[in-house]
């Protein structure tokens, strides 16, 4: 296999996956501006919170991405990664691309949360299922990030990585049972109530619905140019191992060097621990 | 997968490239290796011997191209392989806590042989008394070379790859050593040696394959078919300098092969 | 796959018998985290006895990670990893047989470490039993994982660093497992809840050792 095509993407080339991207781009401002618009002036305040509960067209919209959408799409990439019949750098890049959005997200869930848990618990953090959970799910996904900035060839990089995440996307469901076993079983009484959700109705709920259409769209234009930029860096290294595999086969091209076993071996064993 | 090969073929590789990260290992190797032929590998330092071992060993899977040992793919074969494939490397893969016959019984269980050859083994190789019971940490270098050595002769495999299987040893190391390349071709092993001291290993081999810049780029016999030892001289099964169906040496555009002993840049 | 099992960990606990690290090493560290423990907490003895739990498993966690990265570090001098390969180990059984070996320095440690929270915190323990299977099944899930990781991040540089940012986050619904039943465990407690945590930690367990045994090998390959 022409290590050169192992950098073929279906998603870099043509004008029409560029225009593509550009008005997913758009439609993504264009959903955002108007839940903003509907979410802060439209829709009216609630009974109970009055206008902390605009939160709402946020905090549930990033949570819903981070969580689901951006967690659950590394998770099957990497699985669809590692699986031989389906293997191709594309989910591997898809993953880490997906995960890094998710990062994002994961922190706006966790600064929303934070915002609203204020006003309305008194406390800027608290251990509740949701909170902690996603803050497991985090540092999990920071670690995954952490694994992938390690030099390595792609191929490996790429096992290692999907490796990571199946064992982070099994370890999640059980996490999530723990925590939450963690705050209902417990004896001692919780002084918060953690359910946040106020009820929602007519207009709200139709912004609500927006929200999470725009913050969907945002996710999937993030993902796609950050898709792009990983296959861009993949596409400079291919560059240079071209270069590499010339200089090396010209090596042999020059006539026996004279006088050998006088330096020391070089580069004939695979550096250990270079990856 | 292993490609269709002729059954007598040991090794055979065809247009190999090996990458470590962004750095070609080997560039595009073709070489066949019969069954029972002894074959030196040399070249310059950083040329790729190693890889290329490494590469029989299933150590380092292919980036294109094919290798088959044993009519298997040793990446993906590994397990049926490791009985019948040895490899002596520049590490001895012994561990530092153990002593030599601590490491030694687990390396030869670990390869599925009996712990019944480990002590002629040793004996062979002058491992013996306090040696023994001395822990890995405190050996030399030679003496690690040793104990690798003898897990390779208590193993006994079909295919024996040793790189630069000189290096390190002593005098008398090394005439054992050379018993034993002699011994493993005359009982029908194939015997692959990397190593830059041609002139020690010529005597040994029948053919002698150059590796420069990851590729093979010349061939020639060594006009040797035995032992340089008196035994019963059992003709070895065919280690006879011709080229295998196919020959490697039209494919890698290399030079037309010298016959007789070649002068050697010393 | 059991006899590679056996013959690795036999290997593995024959080196710790000779080098001694988890016994001269590991141990002192642990009983030094609970002793910081007690400084972080405070003279308040109530608050300690109460505590002693979570901070127990704490302490076995940092041990875990020692362990853990000790096991791996053995592999890596003189190309043994390399030499692992080229035997033909079934990977399963390695994985096994590694995990076994941890799991078994690590009981070791946590027996010193629920001694030392006995004396030092005052903790007083009702249902025995309770204490003794948790501890088994949280070692378990703990060795199993830990070798994983370990694995995955085996041969690089930052091993050291990243191994445990890795393997933390992911062990804890051991935490919180083994916390809750100590806690049901305790005087005061109510073993019934423990119970239900039990039923997690096997769940643990059983899945992180199925991947393990299935994913092991490839693993080996990234490194």
């Amino acid at each position: 296999m022409n290590p050169n095509q192992r950098v073929r993407s279906p998603l870099l080339q043509s004008a029409r996956a560029r225009w593509t991207v550009r008005i997913i781009g758009i439609a993504a401002a264009v959903a955002t501006a108007f839940t903003v618009w509907l979410g802060l002036w439209v829709t009216p305040p609630d009974q109970v919170q009055g206008d902390l509960v605009r939160l709402v067209y946020i905090h549930p919209g990033v949570a819903w991405v981070a969580l689901y959408l951006a967690f659950g799409l590394a998770a099957v990439a990497s699985l669809l990664y590692l699986w031989p019949r389906t293997r191709s750098l594309f989910w591997d890049r898809l993953a880490a691309a997906a995960v890094e959005v998710g990062v994002v997200f994961n922190v706006c869930t966790l600064i929303s949360g934070s915002i609203w848990g204020k006003p309305a618990w008194g406390v800027w953090w608290a251990w509740d299922a949701r909170l902690t959970s996603t803050a497991v799910l985090l540092v999990l996904f920071l670690g995954y990030m952490a694994l992938r900035r390690v030099p390595a060839e792609p191929e490996v990089r790429a096992r290692r990585s999907a490796f990571l995440a199946l064992f982070a996307a099994v370890d999640i469901p059980i996490v999530h049972f723990s925590v939450l076993w963690w705050k209902t079983l417990h004896q001692g009484a919780t002084v918060l109530n953690p359910d946040l959700s106020p009820t929602i109705h007519g207009s709200m709920a139709w912004t609500l619905l927006l929200s999470f259409v725009a913050l969907t769209l945002v996710f999937v234009w993030m993902l796609l140019v950050r898709y792009r930029i990983g296959v861009l860096e993949d596409w400079l290294g291919t560059g240079e191992l071209d270069a590499a595999l010339r200089e090396r086969q010209a090596e042999g091209a020059a006539p026996d060097p004279a006088g050998d076993g006088s330096e020391a071996p070089a580069g004939a064993p695979v550096p250990e621990g270079v990856r | 997968m292993a490609p269709a090969t002729p059954s007598s073929s040991a090794i055979s590789l065809h247009d190999a490239v090996a990458l470590s990260g962004r750095f070609p290992l080997l560039t595009g190797v073709d070489l066949e290796v019969a069954d029972g032929e002894s074959v030196l590998v040399e070249g310059p330092n950083g040329a790729g011997k190693t890889s290329l071992l490494r590469v029989c060993a299933g150590l380092v899977p292919l980036a294109s191209g094919r290798v088959a040992v044993l009519g298997l793919d040793p990446v993906r074969r590994r397990a049926q392989l490791r009985r019948r494939v040895g490899l002596l490397s520049h590490a001895s893969h012994l561990y530092d806590d153990l002593t030599v016959r601590e490491n030694m019984r687990f390396a030869v269980r670990a390869a599925g042989a009996g712990t019944d050859r480990i002590d002629p083994a040793c004996e062979r190789l002058g491992l013996t008394g306090r040696l023994l019971k001395t822990p890995a940490s405190k050996l030399s270098a030679g003496q690690r070379r040793r104990v690798a050595l003898a897990v390779l002769v208590a193993r006994w495999p079909e295919l024996w790859m040793l790189d630069e299987p000189h290096a390190g040893l002593d005098s008398s190391a090394r005439a054992v050593l050379d018993e034993l390349i002699g011994e493993a071709t005359t009982g029908g092993a194939t015997v692959l040696i990397a190593s830059h001291e041609s002139a020690l290993v010529e005597p040994l081999v029948t053919r002698a394959v150059t590796v420069t810049g990851g590729r093979v780029t010349a061939e020639r016999c060594t006009g040797v078919s035995r032992a340089p030892l008196e035994r019963p001289a059992a003709t070895a099964s065919g280690p006879t300098p011709t080229e295998p169906p196919g020959g490697p040496g039209g494919a890698s555009g290399a030079d037309p092969r010298v016959e007789g002993e070649v002068a050697h840049v010393a | 796959m059991w006899r590679d099992t056996l013959l690795v960990a036999g290997k593995d606990l024959r080196i710790e018998a000779r080098s001694r690290v988890a016994l001269s090493q590991v141990a002192p560290f642990g009983i030094v985290a609970l002793v910081l423990f007690a400084f972080a907490l405070g003279p308040d003895r109530a608050l300690m006895a109460t505590g002693a739990p979570g901070l127990f498993w704490v302490a076995v966690l940092f041990c875990t990670v020692q362990a853990v990265q000790r096991s791996v570090s053995v592999e890596s001098a003189d190309g043994a990893r390399d030499g692992l390969r080229l035997s033909g180990l079934d990977p399963a059984g390695l994985f096994l047989g590694k995990t076994v070996a941890v799991a078994a320095q690590l009981v070791v440690l946590e027996a010193l470490l629920a001694v030392g929270v006995v004396l030092l915190y005052g903790a007083r323990i009702d249902v025995p039993w309770l204490i003794v299977v948790s501890c088994v099944l949280g070692t378990v899930g703990l060795a199993a994982t830990g070798t994983l990781y370990g694995a995955l991040s085996a041969g690089l540089r930052v091993r050291e660093t990243l191994l445990p940012f890795l393997l933390l986050p992911i062990v804890a619904p051991v935490l919180l497992a083994g916390t809750r039943i100590w806690q049901a465990a305790m005087a005061g407690g109510t073993p019934a809840d423990g119970t239900q945590w039990l039923r997690l930690l096997v769940i643990f367990d059983a899945v992180y050792v199925a991947l393990g045994v299935v994913v092991y090998g490839p693993i080996q390959e990234t490194a």
